[in-house]
């Protein structure tokens, strides 16, 4: 009898074609809005991954600017103390260490200047910080070895000596401090640190900064993302006991991850994504009303066919049934072409976004929320037509027969 | 009343005039007992029914007459099960239904009781042939179904029709696909309401001429109107007034043969 009733329910919502689509259509807004918001949702939180996931097994190891608490001495950092932060048996959590000299340096080409801060540091910050390059090559830990005078432009360098060409850059002696450098790379633009010029941190010290082995900044990568905690208590350790610290007031060095920040920011990035598909479900809550209305208007239209399928036998059960059935239908359909929409409307941004606005993050259609859309949509079909198929079912059929 | 309306008699070529009772099985197909039924409650209560008692034989054409308000209405209700009784018993076909629930009282309307009523009530933008099915649908009756609606169909002389929507089709016609639907489970009594309030002379006839072959096969046909010329077609005529039965005779059937 389902199979019958189900056509019954069908061609009654046939018989109303334009309001049936109509009221479908606030489904297929509802859950279209939903899939599409959370999909960019998805795909901001994939592109901060993306630009900063590798942040958060970074740990930054500096020392503290100053007196340090209490007044002892403080001590540098020192290339030693990045050796010993290699140890395996001692920080076995500990994977790469980067170190780093800062300063400042005039830079000139020709007549022109430009003063910029200078990083010197080893083959791998590039690859550590996550900057990418936009014409030519890193320097390689031969060049690390040898002091080399070669140099990384920021992009700030790049605009004020090359007019802003990469390539133009690339090759060029460049007279940075009173030392003539190669420029073998440029990088990219991130909004950080793009006023620099990066160089081995032997030709550093030997050109720019001076100074014997003490180092600004000591860059270290945890193993894993859970690793972080017990390698910043292993780095605490070492150089407490090297700088003979007892007293962790007195501490002269700053052990700082970035990982909790990191996980803050994604956290928070998430309760935006689901904020934004909590406004999209507004909309299908509206449109579930949209189905309520149009159902119980439905039932009082035809309560005179109520009375009649009723008089020629019609149990209650197969009226709530068929008014049920057309409530789902109208819902389930909405909620299919939703879902078509949603997706399609997804994938096309992903397509083009990108490509229109440059580092938009192409939105990622999350399987879940589909399920979870189309299980809603099913839910709202029942929520809705519950009451006026009850109603329906109800009805005394000698008051529905006279009905006009 | 007769002046508004043309008498049978000079509408169809070859009618005459028979003994009525003559072949009646002797079963008892409905039996009222003490039946009332009262409307509304507490003070304002009105007795719209009753009490009444009432027997109905297997194969009998019975009229219920009666002007508005005097009670038929609700009798037909009754009878049809689409309504219980306040008080009294009514049993249809050797089955008491007057305590029954509204689960039962369906399925009871559905094999049981086959319904005309006065303005066809067939399910708009449906086909002559599912309208006839759905009976049998509700019945959750699989067995050749669609063969048995267009018999039904046939029967009623409307095969051609069977794929007609009720909007294609003539008042008479619609009629006689309700008939065909009344009849399409086999029920234990055809209930007619008003069937020929809605129609011309010449439907009226066509349907008459429908009920009265189908009693003639023995099935039990009550007819509700208040027109005499319908009720000439009944082989007993009952009148009710203020909701008690004031006239019962077996009559000479009027015939189209």
């Amino acid at each position: 009898m389902i199979w019958e009733v189900t056509r019954i329910a069908l061609r009654g919502l046939r018989a109303n074609k334009l309001r049936s689509a109509l009221t479908t259509l606030g489904i297929i807004i509802g859950v279209s809005a939903v899939i599409l918001l959370t999909a960019l949702g998805n795909g901001i939180q994939a592109g901060f991954n993306e630009q900063f996931g590798s942040l958060n097994t970074q740990i930054t190891v500096t020392p503290t600017e100053g007196a340090v608490p209490g007044g002892g001495q403080a001590r540098d950092l020192t290339e030693n103390d990045m050796e010993a932060l290699l140890n395996p048996r001692d920080a076995p959590d500990v994977a790469t260490v980067t170190p780093i000299v800062g300063g400042a340096a005039l830079l000139q080409v020709g007549g022109d200047q430009y003063r910029t801060s200078v990083t010197g540091t080893t083959a791998d910050y590039l690859s550590i910080t996550d900057r990418e390059l936009t014409a030519g090559r890193a320097f390689d830990e031969q060049e690390v070895r040898t002091n080399a005078k070669v140099v990384v432009l920021g992009p700030n360098p790049v605009n004020e000596l090359f007019g802003g060409n990469p390539t133009a850059a690339l090759n060029q002696e460049i007279r940075i401090g009173s030392a003539v450098f190669r420029v073998i790379g440029t990088v990219e633009a991130t909004g950080q640190q793009d006023d620099v010029a990066i160089m081995p941190v032997g030709a550093a010290r030997s050109y720019l900064t001076g100074g014997d082995d003490e180092l600004d900044t000591i860059i270290v990568r945890a193993r894993s993302a859970e690793a972080v905690t017990p390698a910043a208590d292993q780095i605490t350790a070492i150089l407490s006991e090297r700088h003979n610290i007892r007293d962790t007031a007195k501490r002269d060095f700053d052990v700082q991850a970035l990982q909790q920040q990191i996980q803050e920011a994604t956290q928070f990035l998430s309760f935006l994504t689901l904020f934004t598909a909590a406004v999209a479900g507004i909309s299908l809550i509206v449109g579930s009303i949209g189905v309520a209305n149009i159902m119980l208007v439905t039932v009082t239209e035809r309560t005179r066919e109520i009375g009649i399928r009723k008089a020629i036998g019609a149990r209650p059960r197969v009226i709530l049934l068929q008014f049920m059935l057309e409530s789902i239908f109208l819902s389930g359909m909405g909620g299919l072409i939703g879902i078509a929409l949603g997706v399609g409307l997804s994938l096309t941004g992903a397509a083009i976004l990108p490509q229109l606005i440059p580092d938009f993050p192409a939105p990622a259609v999350d399987p879940s929320s589909i399920v979870l859309a189309f299980t809603i949509s099913l839910i709202i079909g029942l929520i809705a037509g519950g009451y006026p198929a009850h109603r329906a079912s109800r009805l005394r059929p000698i008051e529905a027969l006279r009905y006009q | 009343m007769s002046t508004a309306y043309p008498h049978p008699r000079s509408l169809v070529g070859t009618i005459g005039v028979v003994e009525g009772t003559a072949a009646l099985r002797g079963g008892i197909m409905i039996e009222l007992d003490g039946v009332t039924k009262v409307y509304g409650n507490g003070e304002v209560q009105v007795r719209a029914l009753g009490p009444v008692d009432l027997l109905i034989e297997e194969g009998d054409l019975v009229a219920i007459m009666g002007p508005s308000g005097s009670g038929k209405s609700t009798m037909m209700n009754i009878l049809g099960c689409l309504d219980v009784p306040s008080g009294g018993r009514y049993t249809l076909d050797g089955v008491d239904v007057s305590k029954l629930r509204d689960n039962k009282l369906a399925a009871i309307r559905n094999t049981r009781i086959g319904f005309v009523f006065q303005s066809f009530n067939l399910i708009s933008r449906t086909s002559a042939v599912r309208n006839v099915e759905l009976p049998l649908i509700y019945a959750g009756d699989k067995s050749r179904r669609r063969e048995r609606a267009l018999a039904a169909l046939e029967r009623v002389g409307l095969g051609e029709r069977a794929g007609h929507m009720p909007n294609e089709l003539s008042g008479g016609q619609q009629q006689r696909v309700a008939v065909a639907r009344a009849l399409v489970t086999n029920p234990a009594i055809i209930l007619a309401d008003e069937p020929t309030g809605n129609l011309d002379t010449t439907s009226t006839v066509e349907v008459m001429r429908l009920l009265v072959e189908l009693n003639d096969a023995g099935r039990t046909v009550v007819l509700i109107t208040h027109e005499p010329e319908v009720a000439e077609f009944a082989k007993r005529v009952i009148e009710l007034r203020d909701g008690q039965i004031v006239r019962d005779v077996r009559q000479k059937q009027l015939v189209a043969s």
